[in-house]
């Protein structure tokens, strides 16, 4: 979506020397937080997502488990997750968590995608695909922590989660909040929905849930979806949601470092060139050099001359 | 053509394979250089436009590959460093100052070539075995994200290091005055034969062509 041209802080493929629009930096962070402790799993979520968006993914089949569809794609945008949990008593726990796009602050799909314009993060923190300018190369997908982002065959193009852009642009929460009836998802501004959280965890702390907790990964600088989580201490028994996401240090590599060294390697090797080419000129053969072999004329008394250019 | 003061040293279907790989290069490596180096984007549209490109890259990697192995085949045997290699590594400065002295007993390629040789063979495999496990549209899914991070950054090394590679052998080309021309016309001139790859001249073609002489007409 392309609804908010005017705040956007960071453009895939582009440096920051051509900074994007920016007259309304301003713009207050925006969050989505979601209280596992509250979901039932009844994935109104999924489809007020699928509804709002215009999505239609293929009815799939039942693979075993309350996962459905059994994973994401790039026609469906988010999916509860069930994890079944025993503890140390042997107690049965049903975790759920709604998967999709944490829409991070340092997001690695966008520092991966080569594409200039492509992926954009705005002032309000989210990070939204701009399918017109996707190649469909999947770099976004080597780039993400949280493997989020997946490829549509029909248009190779790459999808996920938009936060609803379209919608937070003017003014409303995305569509998955406005639907959830336990109101386990809540949308507001990045400060209101951490003070949110902490009333959450404290009061889910009393309630005998030592290790709840806030997740909003300082490994990739926040995110703009942030999970309340009754065992915050092992994020990964949520479907393994990683304990501490960061931008993987091959792609860092990749971008960070492999490229200004192979500019460098460029540069030093077309200079090298030119410059070798100035100080010894062309290696360029006499054609009327007489056809005597040399051993002839060294048995002849005649030295070879070291600096001639011919044979 | 008269070929009387010429020397025959690249045939016709190894010229033939050697250009058709340029020009598949010459296109594979610029979309690949407008993705690694964004601010390069540009480079990629003689693909046409983007989505074009990142479609099109692939097969043409592989034709490159297809070529060069070809190439590999027909080449290898002038390929494999010998003792007399050492010589020219010996005179490693005055190959480069251009000062042509001494004989350095210099066969079908010298050693430099060589290298570039064994250099191109392998970064060309590599890319190969990595670029299919990034190739989204049909093999990437079957690769753990792990794996298909690790093979990109392979990529990327490896077509790096291939087209500089290529850049100094476009550079010696230009800078080597005959070659460029032997390559397209298959014939180098006997002076340039003795002066460049002198053991190539005396082992293989004098002898060549004596027998030949010598054959009753």
């Amino acid at each position: 979506m392309s609804m908010q041209s005017q705040d956007i802080i960071r453009r895939s493929a582009t440096n920051g020397l051509t900074p994007s629009p920016q007259a309304r930096r301003h713009e207050q962070e925006v969050a989505k937080l979601i209280d596992v402790s509250l979901c039932t799993g009844c994935k109104g979520c999924q489809v007020a997502c699928s509804e709002w968006n215009d999505l239609r993914d293929e009815v799939g089949h039942n693979v075993g488990v309350y996962d459905n569809p059994a994973d994401l794609t790039a026609e469906t945008w988010t999916v509860i997750r069930f994890d079944e949990v025993e503890d140390e008593g042997g107690k049965l726990e049903w975790l759920l968590r709604k998967e999709g796009c944490m829409h991070c602050e340092d997001p690695g799909c966008l520092k991966a995608c080569p594409s200039p314009g492509a992926i954009l993060q705005f002032a309000n923190g989210i990070v939204d695909f701009q399918s017109e300018q996707c190649i469909g190369c999947g770099y976004c997908i080597a780039g993400c922590p949280f493997d989020i982002p997946r490829i549509n065959s029909k248009d190779n193009k790459a999808y996920k989660c938009t936060l609803c852009a379209d919608r937070v642009a003017v003014g409303q929460e995305p569509a998955c909040v406005k639907t959830c009836p336990t109101g386990a998802i809540s949308f507001g501004s990045k400060a209101e929905m951490k003070d949110l959280a902490q009333t959450r965890v404290e009061d889910l702390k009393s309630r005998g849930h030592e290790g709840a907790g806030l997740y909003d990964p300082p490994g990739v600088g926040g995110t703009h979806v942030m999970y309340v989580l009754t065992h915050a201490d092992n994020p990964t028994l949520y479907h393994r949601l990683p304990a501490e996401p960061h931008i993987s240090p091959v792609v860092r590599g990749w971008k960070e470092w492999l490229k200004p060294a192979g500019a460098l390697g460029f540069i030093a090797t077309l200079a090298g060139a030119f410059a070798h080419y100035m100080a010894v000129g062309p290696n360029s053969t006499d054609e009327t050099a007489p056809e005597v072999p040399e051993k002839e004329l060294v048995e002849a008394g005649e030295k070879p001359d070291q600096n001639r250019r011919d044979a | 053509m008269d070929t009387k003061n010429l020397v025959l040293r690249t045939k016709f279907m190894d010229r033939l394979c050697h250009w058709t790989m340029v020009a598949c290069f010459f296109l594979v490596a610029l979309s690949g250089i407008s993705w690694f180096f964004p601010s390069l984007n540009w480079l990629g549209y003689v693909l046409g436009p983007p989505q074009m490109a990142r479609l099109l890259h692939p097969f043409l990697g592989i034709t490159v590959f297809v070529l060069l192995m070809c190439m590999c085949v027909r080449f290898v045997h002038h390929n494999l460093f010998v003792r007399t290699d050492i010589t020219w590594f010996r005179h490693i400065v005055d190959v480069l100052m251009n000062k042509h002295g001494e004989k350095l007993q210099i066969g079908k390629y010298n050693a430099g070539q060589k290298i570039l040789f064994w250099g191109i063979m392998s970064l060309i495999s590599l890319l190969l075995v990595s670029g299919l496990m990034i190739w989204r549209a049909y093999f990437a899914m079957y690769f753990p994200i792990p794996v298909v991070r690790l093979a990109l950054l392979a990529h990327s090394v490896a077509g790096l290091g291939l087209i500089l590679l290529v850049l100094g052998h476009i550079y010696m080309g230009i800078w080597v005055r005959g070659s460029i021309g032997g390559m397209v016309t298959g014939y180098v001139s006997r002076a340039w034969a003795r002066q460049h790859h002198d053991r190539w001249y005396e082992e293989e073609i004098l002898p060549a062509e004596t027998s030949s002489a010598k054959r009753p007409h």
